[in-house]
Protein backbone atom coordinates (compact mmCIF):
# COMPACT_ATOMS: atom_id res chain seq x y z
CA UNK A 1 0.00 0.00 0.00
CA UNK A 2 1.23 3.49 -0.84
CA UNK A 3 0.50 6.17 1.76
CA UNK A 4 1.17 9.84 1.08
CA UNK A 5 1.71 12.00 4.15
CA UNK A 6 1.14 15.65 3.39
CA UNK A 7 2.96 17.92 5.81
CA UNK A 8 5.45 20.71 6.21
CA UNK A 9 6.84 20.80 9.73
CA UNK A 10 7.70 17.42 11.21
CA UNK A 11 6.50 17.96 14.76
CA UNK A 12 6.32 15.30 17.46
CA UNK A 13 2.96 14.11 16.08
CA UNK A 14 4.21 13.74 12.51
CA UNK A 15 7.34 11.92 13.69
CA UNK A 16 5.27 9.44 15.70
CA UNK A 17 2.97 8.86 12.73
CA UNK A 18 5.95 8.36 10.39
CA UNK A 19 7.52 5.87 12.82
CA UNK A 20 4.22 3.98 13.08
CA UNK A 21 3.69 3.91 9.30
CA UNK A 22 7.25 2.64 8.79
CA UNK A 23 6.62 -0.07 11.37
CA UNK A 24 3.68 -1.28 9.23
CA UNK A 25 6.03 -1.49 6.24
CA UNK A 26 3.85 0.58 3.92
CA UNK A 27 5.29 2.49 0.98
CA UNK A 28 5.43 5.90 2.67
CA UNK A 29 5.76 9.07 0.62
CA UNK A 30 6.33 12.20 2.72
CA UNK A 31 5.08 15.17 0.71
CA UNK A 32 6.29 18.65 1.75
CA UNK A 33 3.45 21.09 1.07
CA UNK A 34 5.99 23.88 0.49
CA UNK A 35 7.19 22.09 -2.63
CA UNK A 36 3.78 21.01 -3.85
CA UNK A 37 2.54 21.85 -7.34
CA UNK A 38 -0.91 20.45 -8.03
CA UNK A 39 -2.16 20.26 -11.60
CA UNK A 40 -5.88 20.57 -11.08
CA UNK A 41 -6.70 18.25 -13.99
CA UNK A 42 -4.71 15.49 -12.27
CA UNK A 43 -1.09 14.44 -12.37
CA UNK A 44 -1.03 10.71 -11.94
CA UNK A 45 -0.50 10.24 -8.23
CA UNK A 46 -0.88 6.57 -7.39
CA UNK A 47 -1.29 6.73 -3.61
CA UNK A 48 -3.93 4.56 -1.97
CA UNK A 49 -4.55 7.11 0.75
CA UNK A 50 -3.31 10.54 1.81
CA UNK A 51 -2.76 11.40 5.48
CA UNK A 52 -3.08 15.16 5.74
CA UNK A 53 -0.90 16.78 8.44
CA UNK A 54 -0.40 20.33 7.10
CA UNK A 55 0.05 23.05 9.67
CA UNK A 56 -1.49 25.69 7.37
CA UNK A 57 -5.26 25.37 7.11
CA UNK A 58 -5.29 26.99 3.65
CA UNK A 59 -2.77 24.50 2.24
CA UNK A 60 -4.61 21.54 3.74
CA UNK A 61 -7.95 22.75 2.47
CA UNK A 62 -7.00 23.38 -1.15
CA UNK A 63 -4.70 20.38 -1.46
CA UNK A 64 -7.44 18.10 -0.13
CA UNK A 65 -10.01 19.59 -2.53
CA UNK A 66 -7.79 18.76 -5.50
CA UNK A 67 -6.62 15.36 -4.24
CA UNK A 68 -10.18 14.27 -3.45
CA UNK A 69 -11.27 15.50 -6.91
CA UNK A 70 -8.60 13.25 -8.39
CA UNK A 71 -10.30 10.39 -6.59
CA UNK A 72 -7.68 9.95 -3.86
CA UNK A 73 -9.12 9.15 -0.43
CA UNK A 74 -7.71 11.16 2.44
CA UNK A 75 -7.71 11.34 6.22
CA UNK A 76 -9.38 13.70 6.67
CA UNK A 77 -11.46 14.63 3.66
CA UNK A 78 -11.82 18.10 2.17
CA UNK A 79 -15.33 18.39 3.58
CA UNK A 80 -14.15 17.65 7.13
CA UNK A 81 -11.27 20.13 6.80
CA UNK A 82 -13.56 22.78 5.39
CA UNK A 83 -16.08 22.41 8.20
CA UNK A 84 -13.67 21.99 11.10
CA UNK A 85 -11.22 24.63 9.89
CA UNK A 86 -13.92 27.25 10.18
CA UNK A 87 -15.57 27.75 13.57
CA UNK A 88 -18.71 29.19 12.02
CA UNK A 89 -19.19 26.18 9.75
CA UNK A 90 -18.43 23.83 12.66
CA UNK A 91 -21.03 25.40 14.91
CA UNK A 92 -23.54 25.43 12.08
CA UNK A 93 -22.97 21.71 11.40
CA UNK A 94 -23.29 20.87 15.10
CA UNK A 95 -26.54 22.81 15.44
CA UNK A 96 -27.94 21.17 12.27
CA UNK A 97 -27.22 17.76 13.81
CA UNK A 98 -28.77 18.67 17.16
CA UNK A 99 -25.45 18.49 19.05
CA UNK A 100 -25.39 20.69 22.18
CA UNK A 101 -23.03 23.60 21.65
CA UNK A 102 -22.59 27.03 23.24
CA UNK A 103 -24.91 29.76 21.98
CA UNK A 104 -23.27 31.55 19.07
CA UNK A 105 -24.10 34.57 16.89
CA UNK A 106 -22.51 35.84 13.72
CA UNK A 107 -22.54 39.48 12.63
CA UNK A 108 -20.86 41.32 9.79
CA UNK A 109 -20.30 44.87 11.00
CA UNK A 110 -18.85 46.28 14.25
CA UNK A 111 -22.21 47.93 14.96
CA UNK A 112 -24.29 44.77 14.58
CA UNK A 113 -21.61 42.79 16.44
CA UNK A 114 -21.85 45.21 19.38
CA UNK A 115 -25.63 44.87 19.36
CA UNK A 116 -25.34 41.06 19.33
CA UNK A 117 -22.86 41.14 22.22
CA UNK A 118 -25.12 43.41 24.29
CA UNK A 119 -28.11 41.17 23.62
CA UNK A 120 -26.15 38.02 24.51
CA UNK A 121 -24.92 39.58 27.76
CA UNK A 122 -21.41 39.84 29.20
CA UNK A 123 -19.03 38.12 29.23
CA UNK A 124 -18.84 36.85 25.66
CA UNK A 125 -16.01 35.36 23.64
CA UNK A 126 -15.00 36.74 20.26
CA UNK A 127 -13.09 34.38 17.99
CA UNK A 128 -11.64 34.58 14.52
CA UNK A 129 -13.45 32.15 12.21
CA UNK A 130 -10.15 30.53 11.26
CA UNK A 131 -7.45 30.03 13.86
CA UNK A 132 -6.14 27.68 16.46
CA UNK A 133 -4.21 27.30 19.70
CA UNK A 134 -6.34 29.99 21.35
CA UNK A 135 -4.88 32.64 19.06
CA UNK A 136 -6.71 36.00 19.06
CA UNK A 137 -9.51 34.79 21.32
CA UNK A 138 -11.00 37.63 23.34
CA UNK A 139 -13.07 37.34 26.47
CA UNK A 140 -15.13 40.51 26.49
CA UNK A 141 -16.31 41.50 29.94
CA UNK A 142 -18.03 44.82 29.30
CA UNK A 143 -19.10 47.32 26.65
CA UNK A 144 -15.85 49.30 26.78
CA UNK A 145 -13.82 46.17 26.07
CA UNK A 146 -16.26 45.17 23.29
CA UNK A 147 -15.85 48.54 21.57
CA UNK A 148 -12.06 48.33 21.81
CA UNK A 149 -11.84 44.77 20.47
CA UNK A 150 -14.24 45.48 17.62
CA UNK A 151 -12.19 48.52 16.63
CA UNK A 152 -8.99 46.48 16.74
CA UNK A 153 -10.56 43.76 14.59
CA UNK A 154 -11.61 46.36 12.04
CA UNK A 155 -8.06 47.74 11.90
CA UNK A 156 -6.54 44.24 11.58
CA UNK A 157 -7.94 44.39 8.08
CA UNK A 158 -7.86 40.80 6.85
CA UNK A 159 -11.29 39.88 5.59
CA UNK A 160 -12.04 37.10 8.04
CA UNK A 161 -11.81 39.55 10.95
CA UNK A 162 -14.84 41.29 9.44
CA UNK A 163 -16.95 38.22 10.21
CA UNK A 164 -17.71 38.46 13.91
CA UNK A 165 -18.11 35.09 15.63
CA UNK A 166 -19.62 35.78 19.03
CA UNK A 167 -20.01 32.98 21.56
CA UNK A 168 -21.51 32.96 25.03
CA UNK A 169 -18.86 32.55 27.72
CA UNK A 170 -19.30 29.17 29.37
CA UNK A 171 -17.95 28.96 32.91
CA UNK A 172 -15.88 25.80 32.85
CA UNK A 173 -14.41 26.02 36.35
CA UNK A 174 -10.82 25.70 35.20
CA UNK A 175 -11.06 22.73 32.89
CA UNK A 176 -12.48 21.39 29.65
CA UNK A 177 -12.31 18.06 27.83
CA UNK A 178 -10.32 17.20 24.73
CA UNK A 179 -11.64 13.95 23.24
CA UNK A 180 -10.18 12.00 20.34
CA UNK A 181 -12.38 10.22 17.82
CA UNK A 182 -11.07 7.76 15.27
CA UNK A 183 -13.78 6.43 12.96
CA UNK A 184 -16.66 5.27 15.12
CA UNK A 185 -14.81 5.24 18.41
CA UNK A 186 -13.90 7.79 21.04
CA UNK A 187 -10.47 6.32 21.69
CA UNK A 188 -9.53 8.48 24.68
CA UNK A 189 -9.96 11.88 26.29
CA UNK A 190 -8.11 14.26 28.56
CA UNK A 191 -9.07 17.03 30.91
CA UNK A 192 -7.21 20.26 30.19
CA UNK A 193 -6.86 22.23 33.40
CA UNK A 194 -5.70 25.81 33.70
CA UNK A 195 -6.35 28.80 35.95
CA UNK A 196 -6.59 30.79 32.69
CA UNK A 197 -9.92 30.78 30.83
CA UNK A 198 -8.05 29.50 27.74
CA UNK A 199 -7.20 25.89 28.58
CA UNK A 200 -5.40 24.80 25.37
CA UNK A 201 -2.33 22.73 26.18
CA UNK A 202 -0.54 24.94 23.61
CA UNK A 203 -1.23 27.76 26.09
CA UNK A 204 -0.15 25.94 29.21
CA UNK A 205 -3.22 23.87 30.08
CA UNK A 206 -2.27 20.69 31.98
CA UNK A 207 -3.44 17.31 30.73
CA UNK A 208 -4.91 14.53 32.87
CA UNK A 209 -6.85 11.42 31.91
CA UNK A 210 -10.59 11.78 31.38
CA UNK A 211 -12.51 8.49 31.46
CA UNK A 212 -14.54 7.91 28.30
CA UNK A 213 -18.04 7.34 29.62
CA UNK A 214 -20.87 6.08 27.39
CA UNK A 215 -22.34 9.60 27.31
CA UNK A 216 -19.04 11.17 26.29
CA UNK A 217 -18.42 8.50 23.66
CA UNK A 218 -21.87 8.88 22.11
CA UNK A 219 -21.72 12.68 22.07
CA UNK A 220 -18.26 12.70 20.49
CA UNK A 221 -19.10 10.19 17.79
CA UNK A 222 -22.33 12.03 16.93
CA UNK A 223 -20.45 15.34 16.77
CA UNK A 224 -17.68 13.82 14.66
CA UNK A 225 -20.29 12.45 12.24
CA UNK A 226 -21.91 15.88 12.08
CA UNK A 227 -18.70 17.31 10.60
CA UNK A 228 -18.03 14.36 8.30
CA UNK A 229 -16.21 11.84 10.52
CA UNK A 230 -12.66 10.54 10.29
CA UNK A 231 -9.94 11.42 12.79
CA UNK A 232 -10.88 14.45 14.87
CA UNK A 233 -10.33 15.98 18.29
CA UNK A 234 -13.20 17.67 20.08
CA UNK A 235 -13.15 20.41 22.69
CA UNK A 236 -15.99 20.02 25.15
CA UNK A 237 -17.25 22.21 27.99
CA UNK A 238 -19.06 20.81 31.02
CA UNK A 239 -21.91 23.21 31.75
CA UNK A 240 -23.49 22.94 35.17
CA UNK A 241 -27.06 23.07 33.83
CA UNK A 242 -26.85 21.82 30.25
CA UNK A 243 -24.20 19.11 30.60
CA UNK A 244 -21.59 18.63 27.90
CA UNK A 245 -21.37 21.21 25.11
CA UNK A 246 -19.22 20.64 22.05
CA UNK A 247 -17.20 23.79 21.47
CA UNK A 248 -14.82 23.10 18.58
CA UNK A 249 -13.57 20.20 16.47
CA UNK A 250 -10.02 19.92 15.12
CA UNK A 251 -9.21 17.97 11.97
CA UNK A 252 -5.37 17.83 12.15
CA UNK A 253 -5.24 16.97 15.80
CA UNK A 254 -2.26 17.32 18.07
CA UNK A 255 -1.90 14.55 20.59
CA UNK A 256 1.61 14.59 22.03
CA UNK A 257 0.34 15.38 25.55
CA UNK A 258 -2.35 12.71 25.49
CA UNK A 259 -0.52 9.44 24.79
CA UNK A 260 1.13 8.91 28.17
CA UNK A 261 -1.76 10.66 29.93
CA UNK A 262 -4.37 8.25 28.58
CA UNK A 263 -2.23 5.17 27.95
CA UNK A 264 -3.68 4.96 24.44
CA UNK A 265 -1.34 4.61 21.48
CA UNK A 266 -2.97 7.40 19.49
CA UNK A 267 -0.62 7.31 16.47
CA UNK A 268 -1.18 3.54 16.13
CA UNK A 269 -4.95 4.04 16.19
CA UNK A 270 -4.73 6.81 13.59
CA UNK A 271 -2.54 4.65 11.35
CA UNK A 272 -4.98 1.71 11.73
CA UNK A 273 -7.71 3.97 10.41
CA UNK A 274 -5.60 5.41 7.58
CA UNK A 275 -4.69 1.90 6.41
CA UNK A 276 -8.33 0.85 6.60
CA UNK A 277 -9.26 3.76 4.30
CA UNK A 278 -6.39 2.79 1.99
CA UNK A 279 -7.51 -0.85 1.90
CA UNK A 280 -11.02 0.21 0.92
CA UNK A 281 -9.52 2.00 -2.10
CA UNK A 282 -7.31 -0.98 -2.93
CA UNK A 283 -10.45 -3.12 -2.83
CA UNK A 284 -12.20 -0.79 -5.27
CA UNK A 285 -9.22 -0.52 -7.66
CA UNK B 1 25.25 13.99 13.98
CA UNK B 2 26.13 17.55 14.89
CA UNK B 3 24.70 20.66 13.25
CA UNK B 4 25.34 24.33 13.94
CA UNK B 5 22.63 26.72 15.11
CA UNK B 6 22.37 29.56 12.53
CA UNK B 7 21.25 31.94 15.30
CA UNK B 8 23.89 31.45 18.02
CA UNK B 9 26.39 29.04 16.43
CA UNK B 10 25.87 26.45 19.18
CA UNK B 11 26.59 22.82 18.34
CA UNK B 12 23.35 20.82 18.17
CA UNK B 13 23.48 17.07 18.61
CA UNK B 14 20.85 15.44 16.38
CA UNK B 15 19.44 12.11 17.55
CA UNK B 16 20.10 9.09 15.29
CA UNK B 17 16.38 8.80 14.45
CA UNK B 18 16.12 12.44 13.30
CA UNK B 19 13.97 12.95 10.21
CA UNK B 20 14.50 15.61 7.54
CA UNK B 21 11.97 18.38 8.13
CA UNK B 22 11.86 17.73 11.89
CA UNK B 23 11.64 20.67 14.25
CA UNK B 24 14.26 20.85 17.01
CA UNK B 25 15.08 23.49 19.58
CA UNK B 26 18.53 24.97 20.04
CA UNK B 27 19.58 24.03 23.61
CA UNK B 28 21.57 27.27 23.91
CA UNK B 29 19.40 30.06 22.51
CA UNK B 30 16.03 28.23 22.40
CA UNK B 31 15.23 29.14 18.80
CA UNK B 32 13.11 26.67 16.77
CA UNK B 33 15.07 25.02 13.99
CA UNK B 34 14.16 22.83 11.05
CA UNK B 35 16.43 19.99 10.05
CA UNK B 36 16.98 20.69 6.34
CA UNK B 37 19.59 18.01 5.68
CA UNK B 38 20.90 14.88 7.40
CA UNK B 39 23.97 14.35 5.26
CA UNK B 40 25.59 16.71 6.01
CA UNK B 41 23.59 17.60 9.15
CA UNK B 42 22.19 21.10 8.67
CA UNK B 43 19.50 23.13 10.36
CA UNK B 44 17.86 26.44 9.51
CA UNK B 45 15.46 28.75 11.34
CA UNK B 46 12.00 27.15 11.35
CA UNK B 47 9.13 29.00 9.63
CA UNK B 48 7.33 31.42 11.94
CA UNK B 49 3.72 30.94 13.00
CA UNK B 50 1.17 32.23 10.48
CA UNK B 51 -2.43 33.28 10.87
CA UNK B 52 -3.91 30.01 9.58
CA UNK B 53 -1.60 27.67 11.47
CA UNK B 54 -3.20 25.22 13.82
CA UNK B 55 -4.90 21.90 14.31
Amino acid sequence: MKVGMLCSRIRVEEKLLIQELRKRRVNLDIIDDRELILEIRGNGWDHDVILERCINHSRALYALRILNDWGLPSVNTYDVANTCGNKLLTTSALVRAGIPTPRTCVAFTPESALQAIEEMGYPVVLKPGVGSWGRLLSKVNDREAAEAILEHKKVLGSYHHSVYYIQEYVEKHGRDIRAFVVGDETICAIYRTSPHWITNTARGGEASNCPVTDDLHELCVAAARAVGGGVVALDIFEDQDRGMLVNEINYTMEFRNSIDTTGVDIPARVVDYVLQVGREREGRA
Amino acid sequence: MVAECPECAAEIELAPDTIEGEIVECPDCGVELEVISLDPPQVDLAPQEEEDWGE
